[in-house]
């Protein structure tokens, strides 16, 4: 073994943070629930190991975080979520049942493309409604429909927008609908894909702290895929983060996950004020240190053999006695 | 840098309003004087001929085509050609659209469709439609049904391959997001591809005009008792350019005021395509 292997037990010495490798106690009823997750993609002259044996669970009510630098896999995991794609091995579980193709058990909300552009944004509120009736029957039944809709226009502070297209709305305009769209239906679970990824700094500030806000009022398990961690610690209780650990020439990657309990819950002032708090960014600064400053001296070896729980041992035991 | 405004030359020319309407205007223009005097010179020179007629011997004909009952067909001949050309026309089209949707659609949505039909509809988009027809006037006789299989054989293809890239270009993360709403496979198909692929389909459409006046003035041409290839065809064996110059002019009238109501319809039935 070329490197001493980063010990999860070494970050718990850092202030106010909990690091563990295993689900946190309350979420043994887990309502997302991954296990043993595996997805390589092979290719004729060589596979690609994206991640290897992931296991973690978002239990109901939580915004989790999904973090990590590009390569770790967030989007595939997320497209595993969706169903877009198969996971290679292991089980995806939504409320103890196996997650199939798409359908409105999950909602997205992506960073592009969140709207229909051929809809106002009172249509595109509508379209799941409309889809679960027939022409005639929608017409009989859409009025009580559209006050629900515009009762969510109103919450994303939207209303004066309804009949506009949106591509006529601004980009923090055009998520917020995004998001009361995703919500509307009332999934399971919320999916959301870099959603502010593609806003204005001031805006996207301002769309965490709506997301924030909707979140506490409603409590929505969401989880949040982000490579910005400051908005991920602000945002989430609980992060978890995706490392591209051991990547050898592109071959082989292998991953593990860190479930950090933040100390979120000091920073409910809903005021990016809080960003300036020194436990903010020490918890960044520690995330940083395991997902994506990852010690090049780590080799495959020291990973490929050792399941998640494994590390999930030492860790509860390290934050149990720390 | 020169700050001289520039009105014709460079990538930076912006004439004012007036000016960029000369522009357009002037190859029309000139167009019509260099045949005015190839026109005068010809004529000068051949009282009688019929190869270059004026403008004046043009209207006349023209008039009396579109005025003066045909004492055998009992049909004024101009609007009785235009109505049969138009017919088939529309027929071929309409027929080619929404085939073509219809297969464009499923192909570019559904894996099972797309192995199935594309490697077909690709071959047969390669087929130069016009070799097609003397199979089709053996086959389905000289009437305006061969005529409306010919534009039909003609365009499908070409707007089902268009389709099936528009298709293919909706961002998965909308078809994803339509499936998360409650959407089934044939409402993802009907109710979210389908009106988003409209636009595309009427540019299609606009698209496919010429190939479509080509594929119908061929098959008049040849088999046909009435149309304005037809006339065209028949005034050509007198020499009778006084009516075959109108004729064209006003095929590619019609031809024009089709792409205006295409375009028009674009803009005003979707205001959400930018």
């Amino acid at each position: 073994m070329k490197g001493e292997a980063r010990d999860p037990v070494e970050l718990t010495q850092r202030p106010n943070m909990v690091l563990r490798n295993t689900p946190p106690p309350d979420s043994q009823d887990g309502l997302l629930e991954l296990r043993d997750v595996c997805k390589i993609y092979r290719g004729s002259a060589e596979s690609k190991v994206v991640f290897d044996r992931i296991s973690f669970q978002v239990t109901k009510g939580e915004l989790v975080a999904l973090v990590g630098p590009s390569g770790a896999g967030k989007s595939t995991l997320l497209r595993l979520i969706l169903g877009q794609e198969r996971p290679t091995s292991g089980e995806l579980l939504l409320d103890g049942e196996p997650l199939g193709y798409p359908d409105i058990r999950r909602g997205i909300v992506p960073q592009h493309y969140g709207l229909f552009p051929h809809l106002t944004v009172i249509e595109n509120l509508m379209l799941g409604d409309r889809l679960d009736h027939g022409w005639l029957e929608w017409r009989k039944n859409r009025g009580p429909l559209r006050d629900r809709a515009e009762d969510f226009l109103r919450a994303a502070d939207l209303a004066e927008n309804r009949d506009k297209y949106p591509h006529q709305l601004s980009g923090g305009q055009q998520q917020r609908a995004a998001v009361m769209q995703a919500l509307l239906r009332n999934p399971t679970i919320v999916l959301m894909d870099e959603p502010f990824g593609a806003l204005d700094p001031g805006t996207r500030e301002r769309m965490q702290v709506f997301l924030l806000t909707l979140w506490e009022e409603r409590k929505k398990t969401i989880l949040f895929v982000t490579h910005d961690l400051e908005e991920a610690v602000f945002l989430a209780p609980r992060i978890i983060a995706l490392s591209p650990y051991n990547k050898i020439a592109n071959t082989i990657g292998t991953s593990r996950i860190v479930y950090d309990e933040t100390v979120r819950d000091r920073w409910r002032a809903l005021s990016t004020e809080s960003k300036k708090d020194p436990r903010f960014t020490e918890t960044i600064e520690a995330i940083r240190d395991i997902a994506y400053e990852p010690d090049r001296e780590h080799q495959v070896d020291d990973f490929d053999d050792r399941h998640p729980s494994d590390f999930g041992t030492t860790g509860a035991a390290a934050s149990d006695s720390g | 840098m020169s700050k001289r405004k520039r009105y014709f030359l460079g990538v930076h020319a912006d004439p004012p309003k007036l000016v960029a309407w000369c522009y357009r205007a002037a190859p029309f223009v000139a167009v019509i004087i260099i045949y005015y005097i190839i026109s005068s010179a010809y004529l000068l020179q051949n009282p009688d001929g019929k190869i270059f007629p004026s403008f004046a011997m043009m209207a006349q004909r023209f008039w009396e085509m579109a005025s003066v009952r045909d004492v055998g067909a009992g049909v004024v001949p101009l609007w009785a050609d235009t109505m049969a050309s138009l017919f088939r026309l529309g027929s071929g089209i309409l027929l080619a659209a929404l085939a073509g949707l219809f297969l464009g659609l499923n192909m570019g949505l559904f894996p099972g469709m797309r192995l199935t039909a594309l490697p077909f509809v690709t071959s047969l988009s390669i087929i130069p439609t016009l070799s097609l027809l003397p199979i089709i006037l053996i086959v389905f006789g000289i009437g305006d049904f061969a005529k409306i299989v010919l534009i039909f054989l003609g365009l499908t293809f070409y707007i089902a391959r268009d389709i099936y890239t528009t298709t293919k270009e909706i961002p998965q993360e909308l078809l994803v997001k339509a499936q998360t709403l409650g959407a089934s496979d044939l409402a993802l198909a009907y109710r979210i591809v389908l009106p988003l692929t409209m636009p595309r389909l009427i540019e299609a459409v606009r698209q496919s005009i010429g190939p479509a006046w080509v594929f119908l003035i061929a098959s008049e041409g040849i088999a046909s008792t009435q149309g304005l290839g037809y006339r065209i065809f028949l005034q050509r064996r007198y020499l009778d350019m006084a009516t075959i110059i109108p004729y064209v002019a006003w095929i590619t009238l019609l031809a024009f005021l089709v792409d205006r109501c295409l375009a028009y319809s674009i803009a005003h039935l979707y205001p959400w395509k930018r």
